[in-house]
């Protein structure tokens, strides 16, 4: 260590601190002319967090020593672990928000009495909330935390910039919570997994091209010669990512002071762009994404190599290839040209093979290990997302198939879909993946208690067979009841009758959500444990090796 | 995964081609890249500039300002996630909802709301289905009119005054966007608005020109004033009605 240099305030914490005054000046204006007043809280929440923001960099520069933390300790990466445990606890924070509003929502398709006739509680603003809180909150915080726990590791460097990973995950949880409050508030876009207006998309896309630089110039810094296959998919996800989120949201603000915009693109042409989005939203951040965490964690937990190297080159390949045309089975028999649909409905068949391509890659790494299975519940858990994975990649092909899709679309039985692949596939990756590293971060041996996460594995699978055999039973049964015709070539049934119907299958459904919302809970409380009073590592037993290195 | 290469043969083959994409992250982004952009291209340009795209129909108009409003409301309450706006050309469908949606009748609708889930029915013919005091009295309590409803009460909708006082800002962002709205149309949003839902005699001519067989009645009369569900119920009744069915003609239009 060299002594005595003089402090110097670098120019990222110098810029940061001066963009993020700006910020705070520009909120602070918004918010004096707001149009309505949900916006000016939203201008207020922004002024708040730029001057938290430049106080804590102010601050942690006064506290640093003059020199930045060193890039390797004693010949190792001094690896940054700091963003990843926010993101970590971030993810389970909110995961059991949004589990927890998905039960609230199904509840009130059960009994309506539910919706409390109030603005901020009524299913159409709190679906929003669920889908969001699921899939951005909760799968964005583990896709961060463990993107940025994979890069530093496979690439045998430091992540790159000093507050750039902080900006990119603090950053991307304020959107969460302006997306959040947003819907409560009754501030959307009224596109569905789309749904925060053009400031919070403007937010985003900043915090999301500093995640894209950090991934490279990580990706940059690599001691290892190769680019470890979980971070082509990693990189798959943010790149595509941005190209949707900045194509799909596209639009014109009213005002600077008003939260309102509108979509530059319109009826047909908006609703092929929005399924192109909604699709790969599905494609890259819940399935590129999340394959990357199954291609580092699955091999860590196994102790095995991953499966077949030339297998994950093809797929990876034919699966982002494929997936982005496979937006137009959403709108079948829609207005939509029959040419897109027929395209649409062709690539989600073939997309099938790739995706099994991945499923076979994942499982078959436990070649010679499946004795694991028996006694390591969180690798049994993996092992299962795999599965359902496998499952809803099935499902979902056979759904685009347009004699299906004429049964299935509008349905419960499209719910019951999403949750067999969000349920079994991401969650149960996520819970694997978070369950390795809790204690990988905190430095402790292992879980708090194995025993904990068995009863956390059984409660929430129950739950999830629950839930998507009473969707697939209630999407099944309204699909049929509506082109049903007596004798006389009547319609049968009204559609209140097919509501009326459906409500035992809403109340059994509801219960399986719980089911998944208590294993959560479990998990929530077995994290806490493991980071308070988890057992320490050995000096000597240090981190193995990877498993999975070239 | 060394171990797999069969780099230490010398021989060159696809996997060891490969590694180029392995060994730097900007051809890997770049393929990347390109790998995505071929399917969205294909699919989505042309429906910009194929001419069979959306039909040639008569009658299909912008909103008026208060039904652009209560549009806005209807996106606010996320009704989009239970109410599909498009009918399939189903048997079913068709004898239930009446014709099947065309592209034209949502060309003008920034963002589409055709909906992905009918958890209620599909809403895009229901304009005219019912009654304005139908509709107040399901919007205060969907189960006073449907008892099995599950639908949510929005008794709050008629308790809140309308107001959009930008509402010409509204129209002439859309107008940038290549929705028709003229010069004149942004200049009157306001007094239009006003006129359709409290029926102003002396103005209705003129409305009624620039927004041709949209319905204009005293809405403002049960409330004392134009309320939010006012603008609902205006933009509900107007949904499906601008293409007259009688005179469309199917077959020229198949595509």
């Amino acid at each position: 260590m060299v002594h005595g240099i003089q402090k110097k305030m670098t120019w990222g914490e110098g810029g940061l601190a001066l963009a993020m005054t700006g910020l705070a000046v520009l909120s602070l204006l918004v918010a004096a002319k707001a149009y309505t007043t949900a916006y000016a809280f939203h201008a207020y929440l922004f002024a708040a967090a730029s001057v938290a923001a430049v106080f804590a960099i102010l601050n942690r520069y006064y506290e640093r020593p003059a020199e930045l933390p060193a890039q390797v300790i004693d010949g190792k990466p001094n690896y940054q672990l700091g963003p990843i445990k926010f993101a970590t606890i971030a993810a389970v924070f909110w995961g059991i928000a949004g589990f927890l509003v998905g039960v609230i929502i199904a509840s009130q398709l059960a009994y309506p009495v539910l919706n409390f006739d109030l603005p901020y509680t009524a299913f159409g603003r709190l679906r929003p909330l669920h889908t969001s809180a699921v899939i951005f909150a909760f799968g964005g915080n583990v896709l961060l935390a463990t993107s940025f726990y994979v890069v530093q590791r496979t690439c045998r460097a430091r992540i790159a910039g000093d507050l750039a990973p902080w900006f990119v995950v603090l950053g991307y949880n304020f959107f969460i919570v302006i997306a959040g409050t947003g819907y409560l508030l009754g501030i959307t876009q009224g596109k569905e997994y789309a749904e925060p207006e053009w400031y919070s998309d403007l937010w985003l896309t900043i915090v999301w091209v500093v995640y894209l630089l950090v991934f490279l110039f990580t990706l940059a810094k690599r001691e290892e010669p190769h680019i470890y296959v979980a971070n082509w998919f990693y990189l798959a996800f943010i790149a595509t990512v941005a190209v949707l989120h900045l194509v799909n949201n596209s639009a014109v603000p009213v005002s600077l002071f008003s939260p309102k915009s509108y979509i530059v693109w319109s009826g047909l042409q908006d609703a092929m762009v929005q399924w192109w989005y909604g699709h790969n939203a599905v494609g890259f951040f819940l399935t590129a994404g999340f394959l990357a965490i199954m291609y580092y964690f699955m091999p860590k937990r196994a102790e095995r190599p991953v499966y077949s190297y030339r297998l994950s080159i093809i797929h990876f390949w034919a699966l982002i290839f494929m997936y982005i045309w496979a937006g137009p089975h959403h709108l079948h028999y829609t207005a939509l040209p029959d040419w897109a649909q027929t395209l649409g409905m062709t690539f989600s068949i073939m997309l099938w093979m790739p995706s099994w391509g991945g499923m076979i890659n994942g499982l078959m790494t436990l070649s010679g290990a499946w004795d694991k299975l028996r006694t390591d519940p969180v690798l049994r858990m993996m092992v299962v997302s795999i599965a359902f994975y496998g499952m809803s990649t099935f499902e979902g092909p056979m759904m685009s198939i347009k004699a299906v899709n004429s049964l299935s679309h509008y349905t419960d039985w499209t719910i019951g879909h999403v949750h067999s692949g969000a349920l079994g596939w991401v969650a149960y990756i996520s819970f694997g993946a978070i369950y390795c590293l809790v204690p990988w971060l905190w430095n402790k041996r292992e879980v708090y208690s194995l025993k904990l996460v068995n009863w956390h594995f059984w409660i929430s699978t129950i739950g999830i067979v629950i839930y998507i055999s009473s969707m697939w039973v209630a999407g099944i049964l309204q699909g049929l009841m509506w082109r049903s015709y007596t004798k006389l070539g009547f319609l049968e049934y009204s559609f209140i009758e097919t509501t009326e119907a459906l409500h035992p299958m809403y109340v059994i459904r509801a219960i399986g959500g719980a089911m998944f919302l208590v294993g959560a809970l479990i998990m929530a409380y077995n994290i806490y444990r493991t980071i308070v009073d988890g057992e320490p590592v050995k000096e000597a037993s240090a981190k193995p090796a990877l498993a999975t290195g070239h | 995964m060394a171990h797999h290469d069969p780099v230490s043969a010398g021989k060159q083959t696809v996997w060891t081609r490969h590694q180029v994409f392995e060994k730097n992250s900007i051809i890997l982004l770049i393929g990347i890249l390109i790998a995505i952009s071929i399917g969205g291209l294909v699919e989505i340009v042309p429906l910009f500039y194929l001419k069979s795209t959306i039909e040639r129909v008569e009658g299909v108009r912008p909103l008026s300002p208060l039904e652009l409003a209560g549009r806005n409301i209807y996106i606010r309450e996320g009704c989009y996630n239970c109410h599909s706006q498009m009918i399939r050309p189903l048997r079913d469908e068709v004898e239930r909802y009446g014709h099947y949606s065309l592209a034209a009748e949502s060309m003008y609708d920034h963002p589409f709301q055709w909906g992905s889930k009918r958890t209620g029915p599909d809403i895009a013919r229901v304009g005219g289905k019912y009654s304005d005091d139908w509709h107040r009295d399901h919007m205060r309590n969907p189960r006073s009119v449907v008892p099995a409803s599950i639908m949510p009460g929005y008794p709050f909708l008629e308790q809140t005054p309308l107001s959009v006082p930008h509402i010409a800002e509204d129209l002439a962002v859309l107008a940038l966007e290549g929705v028709p709205y003229s010069k004149e149309m942004i200049d009157n949003a306001l007094s239009d608005l006003v006129t359709q839902g409290m029926a102003e005699d002396q103005n209705t001519a003129a409305f009624l020109k620039r927004y041709p067989k949209a319905q204009v009645r005293d809405l403002a009369a049960v409330q004392g004033r134009l309320t939010e569900l006012d603008a609902v119920i205006a933009y509900l009744q107007q949904l499906g009605t601008q293409v007259d069915f009688k005179i469309y003609d199917d077959k020229a239009n198949i595509r």
